[in-house]
């Protein structure tokens, strides 16, 4: 009980405010996240309406199936992440660690795929530092890629971070930090691992899926 | 009872040790090391406006290269700006008050509160090396192409310096939301907080909002100088202007970042020094949340030059307009509750004063610039400099100071000496309009910003103009002098010096570590100040109020 109440901050009235107050600041700072994917996405949306054929040209490109893959994966994640939080409030700790565990294998496969495809690009000679593509209309063909591996680049740059916050939580599951009355820290990085997730959502049909109609 | 109280410890005195600064978790003390670090930059800073100012004393340009006149203003706007007016009250006052005034015994975070101090301080240090090493001759405002392929000085690492500064800010406004929310006094609705946390809640909002767009937008440019994305290079078929809109979507809402807090501080002061109930506390609390909302979708009235859409400029030059009427709703209702109040003339009255004034001019210019046929002729020349200086400088630094004079007493428990506070106030009240006025002068009559060398008939206005800084300068190191002294020789403050309300008055000065022994129970309204000036035992409220 004394190790419950030591977790209560002095400056907080009660656990209930501590609590209230920590999921709200993370849902501000993910507030934060969409401003700053949306100044990128603005860029997004104003060369493609710019460049309409040539994004949809572009498009072809980039490997649907590994695409594809790759949501379903990072879909699983969340799932997998969600009975993390899950398992935290019910206190089964084995079961904590065993989804926090599948949840970082999932982001790994995510990010393997990723690299898999990257390095794919870079041989095509589609890279913006390495660009050698001498298709129709390669100038701006290379804008489409300058977008594509800033937007997925600053994706994965969130995913491991998100793996490493998971690698911490896995280690106070261990060393038993949680039970059913604060488990805070894992519900924050759940709500934080669900954004990244949720930006993908967003990347893949807008990256992707550009007139694949048909 | 006065010898008791001097031995209760307070935050200054609790611990001693360097790393109990270093490593503070108290609001307070991170307060007092945003204060030392900005003051610190507002002198750096304060030195390129001088070296700026004495090479324009004449028409040719004999004191410095074109180059290096570039490097100087560049970093005096990157310094004053991103290092010193965005965290300036906020920061500092805001820091130090938001807990104290909702009752609280410290913001919802203070470890993130630390963060964001070593966050600016990493930013900040990063930010003035690569500028005082290699130089960065862009502007403040960075813009593309020139910044991402033309340029030979050190564009990457003052962006990275200014992407990393933006997570203080982010961190800072976080904060204070969830503080705001969360952690107010029983009793302490929200129509009883004082205006200067509507004012904090609001540039918060802004703060979250807008400050991730810049940190992209400099990443971007980053990437672009770095990796050649070309996003902003028309060669690579990116567009320039793109990131203009980018830049002005985070640095228009950020002047409102420097001026709301500024707001908030003369809305505490000027009640206080007028003993009165301060008038139409719905509408100031409100016009602060309306600036902060309208102020996101102007930023297009820094392109009329460019190939904006003409309705889009027709648009944002409406909306520009619309930004004005709750900054004159404030401008109103301050006059109105100074009426038949019993006016005083201390200090910090005396900036709220120059505020006011100078606000006054710096937003009916504003007018001016936001309309779209006068803004192609004062485009680029001295007008916008003399504009955005009365409010920054005449705004924001004023009400800065303002705050400064009138929590002193708070922050430190020592008054500051009163005759050279109002001698400072009026000697930086004179050199600054001495130094800006004539710049209207010399920017409608055409001259453009950013030269070194202007032609003859321009000079007397830009004499007027290093005359007026000289003395500005003068007055801003006299507060940096009087105030140190009070440290030591000022007179013990006393919890309440200015028989003020609010809740941070009613503590001891300065505070203890945990601000309050007991959560106050707040049940009566803000700004009562009839009943406090009647009242002789106002010190005496609290106590009842608490148990």
């Amino acid at each position: 009980m004394s190790e419950i109440a030591s977790r209560l901050q002095h400056h907080f009235a009660d656990e209930e405010q501590q609590y209230d107050a920590a999921t709200f600041g993370m849902w501000v700072f993910l507030v934060t996240e969409i401003m700053f994917f949306g100044g990128l996405l603005m860029t997004y949306v104003v060369y493609r309406t710019t460049f309409p054929q040539v994004f949809a040209e572009a498009s072809h490109h980039l490997n649907i199936y590994l695409g594809t893959f790759n949501t379903i994966v990072l879909i699983g994640s969340s799932l997998t992440m969600a009975m993390a939080v899950h398992s935290a409030r019910l206190n089964h700790r084995n079961a904590l660690a065993g989804y926090l565990v599948l949840t970082m294998i999932l982001g790994s496969v995510f990010l393997g795929v990723k690299s898999y495809e990257y390095a794919h690009k870079w041989h095509e000679g589609l890279f913006p530092g390495n660009f050698f593509y001498d298709g129709p209309d390669a100038v701006h063909q290379r804008l489409f890629f300058s977008v594509y591996f800033a937007l997925t680049g600053l994706h994965a740059a969130h995913m491991i971070i998100g793996i490493g916050i998971m690698a911490v939580m896995l280690r106070m599951t261990l060393k038993n930090s949680f039970d059913e009355n604060w488990y805070t820290p894992v519900e924050l990085t759940g709500l934080y691992w669900h954004f990244v997730d949720l930006v993908w959502i967003f990347l893949f049909p807008l990256l992707y899926l550009i007139e694949r109609h048909g | 009872m006065q010898t008791s109280e001097r031995k209760k410890p307070n935050y200054l005195n609790a611990e001693h040790t360097v790393a109990s600064w270093l490593l503070t978790v108290d609001h307070k003390r991170i307060a007092i090391l945003y204060l030392v670090s900005i003051t610190l930059m507002f002198f750096i800073g304060g030195l390129m406006a001088g070296a700026i100012r004495t090479e324009l004393l004449t028409p040719a340009g004999d004191l410095m290269s074109s180059d290096t006149y570039d490097k100087a203003f560049t970093l005096h706007g990157i310094v004053m700006v991103f290092f010193f007016l965005i965290p300036s009250i906020p920061a500092t006052l805001g820091n130090f008050l938001v807990p104290l005034m909702i009752g609280a015994k410290d913001l919802a975070f203070p470890r993130l509160n630390l963060l964001s101090w070593y966050v600016y301080i990493v930013g900040a240090t990063i930010g003035i090396v690569a500028t005082v090493t290699g130089g960065l001759d862009t502007g403040w405002t960075l813009y593309t192409p020139y910044s991402t392929a033309y340029a030979t000085t050190n564009v990457v690492l003052p962006a990275i310096g200014i992407f990393i500064t933006g997570f203080s800010s982010i961190l800072t406004g976080l904060n204070f939301i969830v503080t705001i929310h969360k952690m107010r006094a029983p009793g302490l609705t929200w129509f009883r907080l004082p205006l200067f946390i509507w004012a904090h809640y609001a540039t918060s909002i802004v703060m979250v909002l807008a400050t991730p767009v810049i940190a992209i937008t400099v990443l971007m440019v980053v990437l672009d100088r770095g990796f050649g994305l070309g996003i902003f290079d028309p060669k690579a078929g990116g567009d320039p202007v793109l990131f203009q809109h980018l830049f002005w979507f985070y640095s228009h809402p950020a002047v409102y970042i420097m001026i709301l807090p500024a707001m908030g501080v003369i809305s505490e002061v000027i009640p206080c020094f007028s003993k009165k109930r301060i008038f139409g506390y719905n509408f100031i609390a409100a016009s602060s949340l309306s600036i902060a909302v309208i102020g996101f979708f102007v930023w297009g009235h820094h392109l009329f030059t460019t190939p904006q859409s003409m309705y889009a400029a027709m648009a944002f030059s409406i909306i520009s307009f619309a930004v004005a009427v709750p900054s004159a709703v404030k401008t109103f209702n301050w006059a109105a509750t100074m009426y038949k109040g019993s006016i005083t003339f201390e200090a910090p009255m005396i900036y709220a004063f120059g505020f006011m004034g100078l606000f006054l001019v710096g937003g009916l210019t504003g007018l001016f610039l936001g309309a779209l046929g006068l803004d192609l002729h004062v485009h680029d020349t001295y007008f916008v400099v003399a504009h955005f200086h009365y409010i920054m400088v005449g705004g924001a630094i004023m009400a800065y100071m303002a705050g400064l004079h009138f929590w002193w007493p708070k922050i430190t428990g020592k008054m500051y000496p009163e005759g050279p506070a109002k001698a400072a106030a009026l000697i930086i009240f004179v050199g600054f309009n001495l130094t800006f006025f004539p710049q209207f002068l010399a920017g409608y009559a055409g001259m453009p910003r950013r030269y070194h060398y202007y032609p003859p008939e321009f000079q007397i206005f830009n004499v007027l103009s290093t005359a007026g800084a000289s003395i500005l300068g003068f007055g801003y190191l006299l507060p940096l002098c009087y105030l140190l002294w009070s440290l030591r020789h000022g007179r013990e403050a006393g919890p309440n010096p200015w028989g003020a309300t609010g809740l941070e008055w009613m503590i001891d000065s300065p505070p203890p570590p945990h601000n309050f022994d007991t959560t106050p129970v707040v049940n009566w309204e803000p700004y009562d100040y009839p009943a406090a000036h009647r009242d002789a035992a106002k010190d005496a409220v609290p106590e009842a109020a608490s148990v």
